[in-house]
């Protein structure tokens, strides 16, 4: 019985297959291959799949699932979840996102190791339900901390399975709150990925662990655990933020993740991330067909910022300009100028907040700057 | 003079406790603790506490703890108790964490009737953040934002919260109202609470009338003449529901 439920639970996937799914389906594979064991979560387009995919699979996997009665509680109780030690995660858009903010801010401070997945709509406010790159700033930088999170923007399918598992895998090592920015066109599109059990490619899925609740008898001598998120004086609270920020900084670099394309003799570097990084590249190639010598540069973790990576890159280019292209107003490049602070290269940008950019667009944009 | 025996789940380092002289906190926690011990759950109980004074219990007992925000204690032991239903989750919060910022997630755990214990100390006011009007604030009682006496006209009436929790919740749920100035009931209707969820039958809800000499603004003589001949007249003391039948010895 026991070996059967081992098996059970190490075979989700078998075989790697190829499949053709929506975003919000890649995610639910990537939740059991992560050996997620519940979710929770409140309806809000365009992540709703996400939980209709669960609750389907759920019972063939003997997971767990609660429709909480808001953003807020489903947070909280991921998070209460997690404090007793099983892998939880959640799901949301848009102002369902502004909400989960205060559980994520619990996460934060205690160091839960909260996972969710962020499929951005369009803002502010209700906006529209499908797309946009709105909630990058409230998804890295949300509530009334440090944004001591990862967050890890996607471009494809792939990606979204990828990032599913090595996001559970990242929060439960580092314990800080970690997200998967999509958007809605993410979410719903079908696309061609290809499913693997993780261990087929040697990742090792990590094991929970309790906060509380945890091994030993109170009563024979184990010390309880005390846990809060709340301090009497300025300086314990300060001491802790330190200690988070000292922390943050030294795995930072095993987290970063970027990539880039054709920037080595490139005088003109593309940033963007997420599905537009897909436009993005598509332009370059389309670019350099015409003579114009086009990069493109993505940052994968959106938090940390992969600042090195970049610097080294424009430093090696014959860059004179770079673009910035996303579809907010301004919410990357907000980061990406902090990030890049002292470089002297013009900055344009091509702002489109929520809406889809396509190659043609970048293309148009290049054009009207060289 | 025999002094009286601490219970042996209270976490001796945090002691004495960061109450207000006069406060009622200190007799809950007590006869919470003289339960724990009484059913023997030190071991698996999981005690979480919301902002406010409640929150001044975080390291009280020597059972593993946690503290959320203010409200939010109620879906955190929620997720505790699904994620580990072998563990015995009590949830300690205030009248306005349970009743106002948190009265969503209380009226939806209770409507799901979710297998844990939540005790709710009703002092009528904010008393951590300097004296506030609460949910629970009587008719003509002043505080801070009713500084010229609570008018239902314009806030409403206090609310009754076992009354409307007994009508959301389905059959096995316990509920009840207890008070300080009552110890010994007082200590029955935890341990009706904590047995109805170790025996798993339903959600259990504990309202607990409590003193706030501070922010009343009362000397020992007016404390306990406004819990026991004002709010006790208005908040009925009773088992409103209860799996064990009423008057469960």
């Amino acid at each position: 019985m026991f070996l059967e439920v081992l098996i059970s639970v190490q075979k989700v996937i078998g075989e790697t297959k190829k499949a053709f799914l929506t975003g919000n389906e890649a995610i639910v594979w990537g939740c059991l291959a992560a050996e997620a064991e519940i979710m929770f979560g409140y309806p809000i387009t365009p992540q709703n799949e996400i939980m209709h995919y669960w609750t389907r699979l759920a019972p063939e996997y003997g997971k767990g699932f609660l429709q909480t009665e808001d953003e807020i509680s489903a947070g909280f109780t991921v998070c209460g979840a997690i404090q007793g030690g099983i892998k939880a995660f959640t799901a949301t858009a848009g102002p369902g996102n502004v909400l989960m903010q205060e559980p994520f801010g619990m996460a934060e401070a205690m160091r839960l190791p909260v996972f969710a997945v962020i499929q951005q709509r369009g803002g502010p406010s209700s906006g529209t339900v499908i797309y946009s790159q709105q909630e990058v700033s409230l998804t890295a930088f949300g509530g009334n901390g440090e944004g001591h999170r990862i967050v890890y923007s996607t471009a494809t399918h792939q990606e979204l399975y990828d990032y599913t598992i090595k996001g559970f895998n990242t929060a439960w090592k580092y314990r800080f709150p970690t997200f998967l920015l999509g958007d809605g066109y993410q979410a719903k599109m079908r696309e061609p990925l290809e499913l693997y059990e993780p261990s087929e490619r040697g990742i090792e899925i990590i094991k929970p662990h309790a906060l509380i609740g945890v091994e030993g008898y109170i009563s024979e001598g184990r010390e309880p655990q005390h846990l809060r998120n709340i301090y009497s004086m300025e300086e314990e609270l300060y001491d802790v933020v330190l200690g988070f920020e000292a922390e943050y900084n030294s795995i930072k670099n095993d987290i970063i993740e970027y990539s880039e394309f054709q920037c080595e003799d490139a005088e003109l570097i593309i940033i963007s991330h997420g599905v537009v990084s897909r436009a993005a590249e598509d332009a370059v190639t389309a670019l350099r067909s015409q003579g114009v010598k086009a990069g493109s540069f993505r940052p994968i973790t959106l938090r940390p910022f992969p600042r090195e990576q970049l610097l080294n890159i424009i430093g090696k280019s014959n860059a004179k300009k770079i673009l910035i292209a996303e579809s907010a107003l301004g919410q990357l490049e907000r980061i990406v100028k902090n990030e890049i602070y002292g470089q002297t290269l013009p900055i344009e940008t091509l702002f489109m907040p929520g809406v889809g950019i396509i190659d043609y667009d970048i293309m148009q944009k290049v054009k009207s700057i060289l | 003079m025999v002094a009286p025996a601490t219970p042996k789940s209270w976490y001796l380092p945090s002691k004495p406790h960061k109450f207000c002289p006069g406060c009622g906190h200190g007799i809950v926690l007590k006869a919470l603790g003289e339960t724990i011990d009484e059913l023997d759950i030190q071991d698996k109980t999981i005690f979480g506490c919301d902002i406010g004074c409640s929150l001044l219990a975080w390291d009280f007992l020597a059972c593993d703890s946690t503290q959320t925000h203010h409200g939010r204690t109620t879906p955190v032991m929620v997720g505790i108790k699904r994620a580990r239903p072998e563990l015995i989750t009590i949830g300690y919060m205030g009248d306005g964490g349970g009743y106002s910022i948190g009265s969503q997630h209380l009226l939806n755990a209770a409507v799901r009737n979710e297998k844990v214990t939540l005790i709710l100390v009703n002092n009528t006011n904010y008393g951590m953040t300097g004296g506030q009007m609460a949910p629970t604030t009587l008719p003509g009682q002043k505080t801070e934002t009713s500084p010229y006496g609570r008018d239902p006209d314009l806030t409403g009436y206090p609310t009754r919260g076992p009354e409307f929790i007994s009508e959301l919740t389905p059959e096995g749920a316990y509920v009840a109202r207890a008070t300080v100035s009552k110890y010994k009931q007082l200590r029955r209707f935890l341990r009706n609470a904590l047995r109805n969820q170790i025996e798993g039958n339903g959600f259990s809800f504990v309202e607990v009338l409590s003193t706030c000499p501070t922010n009343w603004r009362t000397n020992a003589q007016q404390t306990w003449h406004f819990l026991e001949d004002e709010m006790e007249q208005y908040f009925a003391v009773g088992e409103l529901k209860s799996p064990f039948g009423r008057g469960d010895k």
